[in-house]
């Protein structure tokens, strides 16, 4: 989990994509436990009002739901719709930078593509 | 009932007017930071609040209880003071035993668990402890207490990194056990205002500010870039800050960007970032600072 407090970016929102990224990296297997409330508010030292709010993101989007008396868990098939939905989000966040980007730098879309074979080819 | 109602309240010092018409509600089990220049009184609020100085006018509730009248109403209120008020010649171990004299809920075991953890020998007296364990005897009888509500008076005052760090995991354990109205009033902000849902900015006599943390930072942004862009841009908008480097300039702005503006700030080159509470905090309340 990691938090930038300088961020743009609101704390809540943080870690509630902190635990999605987690979930897709398969840190958080689903029907597993993720860390309570508690456990964040303490070693981020942040509001647990600010955590739960975070959490509640989570839980509206079926991610993660509360089994009573134990903790928050991970849903089933919460992987596979948090990487669905990242695919679909992938134009918006990183294609449209990367033009953005080429663009004040005058680098054409040929080049570009030569640039993705290229650091393919050297994984 | 544990929140604390300021009614009106004007507080005079000789001619010499500190507080003026102050109205504000501290909200139960909410975790507070009450900020505001030296000077500006907020140890006078926090005194009045415990009634030890009074309101020269105006009234003071805590739940439904006027504090300048009711016992119970103050036995809620741990208030740790600035100032450390035991004798100088008692024992940490004589200073918790006399506060469970006074607060029935006191915690002894915790109270001698934490000295553990903040390595604080409880067989030593006062006067032989340096400035930062001073705070930290002070800080431990406050959380040990289990009032309903803590006020905190400059509460790391002396303390390292680490003792500050454990302070605030401490703090934050005891109020997600027991939930419960907690003042901080600190000129520390930056390491506190994650903590913190609410924040009350005290300046020239009144209330300047009461509101979330969420609230005051969502109210407010900073655009930085080219001089001449920054300054088309800030044409029409209210600007609580202005920084000039050479060329560069940076601009904090009152209110939220709308999308409109938004792609404006993208399609002109200039950087959108968000406002610290501790630079907001200057901004409001530097020589001439301005409403937001």
């Amino acid at each position: 989990m990691k938090i930038d407090f300088s961020s743009q970016v609101p704390i809540y929102h943080q870690i509630a994509q902190s635990i999605e990224n987690d979930i897709i990296k398969g840190i958080y297997e689903e029907e597993t436990q993720v860390p309570s409330t508690t456990e964040i508010s303490l070693n981020y030292k942040i509001n647990p009002a600010t955590v739960a709010k975070g959490y509640n993101l989570l839980v509206d989007d079926s991610i993660i739901y509360k089994k009573r008396g134990v903790g928050m868990f991970v849903a089933l098939g919460a992987k596979k719709k948090l990487t669905n939905k990242r695919k679909k989000d992938f134009s918006k966040t990183y294609v449209k930078k990367l033009l953005e980007e080429a663009d004040k730098l005058e680098i054409t879309v040929e080049e570009i593509i030569e640039m993705i074979k290229g650091a393919d080819g050297n994984e | 009932m544990n929140s604390i109602q300021v009614n009106n309240v004007t507080k005079y010092y000789n001619n010499n007017c500190v507080l003026n018409n102050v109205s504000l509600k501290f909200e139960s089990n909410k975790i507070y930071g009450l900020l505001g220049r030296n000077g500006v009184g907020k140890t006078t609020l926090l005194n009045m609040i415990t009634n030890r100085v009074f309101p020269t006018t105006g009234q003071i509730l805590i739940g439904d209880e006027d504090v300048s009248l009711s016992q119970s109403a103050l036995e809620k209120v741990y208030y740790m003071t600035e100032k450390t008020l035991y004798l100088d010649g008692m024992t940490i171990n004589k200073v918790f035993s006399w506060t469970k004299e006074f607060y029935k809920d006191f915690d002894y075991d915790y109270a001698m668990k934490l000295s553990h953890q903040f390595g604080l020998d409880t067989t030593k007296k006062i006067k032989s402890l340096s400035t930062g364990f001073k705070t930290i005897a002070k800080l431990i009888t406050t959380l040990a207490s289990n009032a309903e509500i803590m006020i905190f008076d400059e509460p790391i005052l002396g303390l390292d990194a680490n003792h500050r760090d454990m302070f605030y995991k401490r703090l934050l354990e005891s109020y997600i056990e027991n939930p419960k109205t907690i003042i901080l009033s600190t000129h520390i902000i930056e390491e506190i205002s994650d903590l913190l849902e609410m924040v009350v900015i005290i300046n020239d006599e009144t209330i300047l500010m009461n509101d979330s943390v969420e609230n005051l930072l969502n109210n407010a942004y900073r655009v930085s870039g080219l001089s001449a862009d920054v300054e088309r841009f800030i044409e029409d908008k209210q600007v609580i800050n202005i920084e000039t480097m050479a060329a560069y300039k940076a601009a904090t702005i009152k209110g939220m960007a709308s999308e409109q503006e938004m792609n404006r700030i993208l399609a002109s080159n200039l950087e959108i970032s968000k406002v610290e509470l501790q630079k907001l905090f200057i901004y409001l309340t530097q020589e001439g600072g301005k409403q937001i």
